[in-house]
């Protein structure tokens, strides 16, 4: 098995003798056995930590589940600084949950939530904050400010919690460089491990703004946008 | 310039995070310092619950989830200790559910409640098999709603101590810059996880897993207790030691031999079901999971990691196929001694979690009560310290250089590769401090941990990059390794009669 990696130098060719194995076992055998000074961050090998999430063949992955094959081409996330290889600083990427205040801010003890409840937001909270998302996103790449997928679907995890009482607020946090500049594309759906999609969750945070009164600032740049009788009136 | 604070925390999962929420709602400055990130910790990894008598699943009540828990820990347990433990597990999980946990819920809408081994009634609150992930998280967004100031990629080297031998803060590499840094604090709280990693490969846990505080409490002189007993989970994936949760068993999966027969009771204690798959493998046999009768509904919506691992680790799909396994290093019951308000022997510091041993697991934890005493006792230790830190505010600025270990590694000859030696030794202690142990085996597996300490400067280090040196803190966390397995095997020498999961022959 001959796989390529990039390296702060350039990309770096390896042989192993192993098959049918992970990419994080790959870069284990090469780390121990070749070449002791290849960076990597690696953690639960079960799919559950985010650590070990990566590109190969461009398309982002985490290196424990994914299934080496001939002539892979291995490269650190996109998107976020790169400390040393495959490794990428992740601070400023979760520095958005704190900007987007994504948590419960004020809990109504008076609602329980049954079985269905608990569904509503069960994969949101799937998620393991790899970074995948934030990799694949052409917004972030051209807007380091945009507060991007991750920490959205983490917003409307919070906020489709039915005991959330300061919905309102939470949507209004999520306004500027947030839910109206995504352009849907749906990459961050595409590349979650979790199966998570940021892109629907973005459109449901879009439609509860929408209840509020919050609408696209786009729209609103071209003179009021639509009529009281819904024709554009540029 | 070194950084200043009240509470000083070192590691940050659901132990250390709420730790340090407690602290600061205690009103102390707070850091955490964590050598990976918060989200990337052990806890994360915790599939089948929480432990608490709420009774939403058949009678329960706080006296029986006491006198489980005792039982389970052979009489090596602090009775009063785990008393507390239980009767806050309801509030543990009111104030989880309050913060956003997702738990799986009734229909009743009360929070679900599964079977776990060695319970006697339906007693874990989970959330699907992602309950660690999802309370690890929620506390992890607290933490970032209660402004508290967490440092990603700092490794601990030393536990400072001043004139009075008084802990005063802590010496760490920035595993980034590669630069050495200084921490004083007026209390410090390790929560830096178990030591299951000892047994290398053979184990469910993190990579991460090395006992790194624990070395570290010990090397400035904390006292250590129980070091001997470590917990096997009995159903890791044979070839790669995932872990398949306890509650495959506690929905009503079957351990059988490859005639496929069924040997054992599956939902008896770890330690039990561990020795009698070990006992099964010794003949000869192969040994497997069987969950293809609960149906692929059941196994979608309650145990959706378990397929997925097994598909990818051992090509089999449980929906269809057995899955083989063997029980592998899970837990460690030992860590550094703490009194019942998280304090350590050495004055200043404090620990919680599992690199601590607040006597309520004993010789055998249950499965469900790690991730309650997390939560009970990671609030303990940060009221505590927070307290003995407004007690003890610290005057004068603590002396010390920015010297460490890492100066005397680069002196080592590497001639000799580390790597080779850790799997050796895993393997090592996995046949011989293992599931079932001998006076002999254990004095082998003493003798070439020493032998290995004894050359450690024939090891050491190819990689020369200050930058993000992973090549220098695996080897400085073998290092620590290695000081965790003396204590280990050394403790289990002296332990004579078979106790919990120590079983001697």
């Amino acid at each position: 098995m001959k796989i390529s990696i990039k390296k702060d130098d350039g990309f770096v060719s390896y042989e192993s003798a192993l098959e049918d194995a992970t990419l994080l076992e790959l870069l284990n055998d090469i780390k121990q056995t070749k070449d002791n000074t290849l960076a990597f961050s690696s953690g639960c090998r079960s799919s559950v930590c985010g650590s070990c999430s990566m590109r190969v063949n461009e398309v982002e992955v985490l290196a424990c589940s994914y299934k080496i094959q001939e002539g892979d081409i291995v490269e650190p996330l996109k998107n976020v600084p790169v400390i040393r290889d495959l490794v990428v600083d992740m601070d400023k990427a979760y520095s958005f949950n704190i900007k987007a205040k994504a948590w419960l801010s004020k809990i109504s003890s008076e609602i329980q939530l049954d079985s269905q409840d608990a569904k509503t937001n069960e994969v949101q909270s799937d998620c393991i904050l790899c970074g995948s998302c934030y990799s694949a996103c052409p917004v972030y790449a051209v807007n380091g400010e945009f507060i991007g997928p991750f920490s959205l679907t983490r917003v409307w995890k919070y906020a489709s919690d039915k005991r959330e009482v300061d919905v309102e607020q939470k949507m209004n946090d999520v306004q500027t460089n947030g839910i109206w500049d995504c352009t849907l594309c749906g990459n961050c759906t595409v590349v979650c491990p979790q199966n998570i999609s940021s892109k629907a969750d973005i459109e449901m945070l879009r439609m509860k703004s929408a209840q509020y009164g919050l609408m696209d600032p786009n729209f609103g740049s071209f003179d009021g946008g639509f009529g009281f009788d819904g024709s554009p009136s540029f | 310039m070194n950084k200043k604070c009240d509470v000083l925390i070192i590691g940050a999962g659901g132990a250390g995070l709420t730790a340090a929420l407690t602290a600061k709602e205690s009103g102390a400055n707070v850091i955490v310092l964590t050598k990976e990130y918060p989200t990337r910790s052990q806890t994360c990894m915790a599939q089948g619950g929480i432990n608490a008598a709420l009774g939403n699943a058949g009678e329960d009540s706080v006296e029986d989830h006491i006198a489980n828990t005792l039982k389970s820990a052979h009489g090596q347990a602090d009775e009063e200790a785990i008393k507390f433990m239980c009767s806050e597990a309801p509030k543990a999980i009111e104030w989880l559910d309050s913060i956003g946990v997702c738990f799986s819920r009734t229909e009743a809408s009360s929070i679900a409640q599964r079977a776990l081994g060695g319970a006697s009634a339906s007693r874990a609150c989970y959330a699907q098999d992602y309950t660690g992930l999802k309370i690890l998280h929620t506390i992890y967004d607290r933490c970032l709603e209660a402004d508290i100031e967490i440092q990603n990629e700092k490794y601990l080297l030393e536990i400072l101590k001043d004139e009075e031998d008084v802990v005063c803060g802590a010496k760490v590499l920035d595993i980034r810059s590669g630069e050495v840094e200084i921490y004083e604090a007026n209390a410090v709280i390790i929560a830096s996880g178990g030591y299951s990693r000892i047994y290398d490969k053979n184990s469910t846990n993190s990579t991460a897993s090395t006992g790194d505080g624990i070395a570290t409490a010990l090397r400035a002189g904390a006292e250590l207790i129980d070091m001997e007993f470590v917990q096997f989970h009995p159903t890791g994936l044979k070839n790669s030691s995932i872990l398949i949760s306890e509650s495959a068993r506690g929905e009503g999966g079957y351990v059988v031999n490859s005639k496929g027969e069924r040997f054992t009771k599956e939902l008896a204690p770890r330690d039990v079901l561990s020795r009698a798959i070990d006992a099964e493998i010794k003949k000869g046999e192969s040994v497997f999971l069987d969950i293809r009768h609960l149906g692929e509904k059941l196994i979608d919506e309650g145990l959706p990691q378990e397929r997925k691992l097994a598909k990818l680790y051992e090509n089999v799909d449980p929906v269809h196929e057995l899955m083989p396994i063997r029980p592998v290093a899970h837990y460690t019951m030992g860590g550094i001694l703490v009194d019942r308000k998280s304090a350590t022997t050495l004055k200043g510091l404090f620990a919680c979690g599992e690199c601590a041993n607040h006597r309520v697991h004993g010789a055998n934890r249950l499965g469900g009560n790690s991730l309650l005493e997390i939560v009970v006792f990671g609030k303990e230790a940060g009221v505590n310290a927070a307290l003995y830190a407004k007690e003890n505010a610290r005057t004068t600025s603590v002396k010390t250089d920015t010297n460490s270990v890492i100066d005397e590694i680069k002196e080592y000859e590497n001639i000799l590769d580390f790597y080779a030696k850790r799997e050796h030794l895993g393997n090592l202690f996995y046949t011989n401090v293992g599931i079932v142990r001998t006076k002999e085996e254990l004095q082998v597996a003493l003798g070439e941990v020493q032998a290995i300490k004894a050359n450690i400067s024939k090891l050491g280090v190819s990689d020369s990059s200050k930058k993000y040196n992973t090549n220098l803190v695996e080897f400085i966390e073998f290092k620590n390794s290695l000081d965790v397995c003396e204590v280990v095997v050394s403790s289990a020498l002296k332990r004579e009669v078979s106790c919990g999961a120590h079983y001697i022959v």
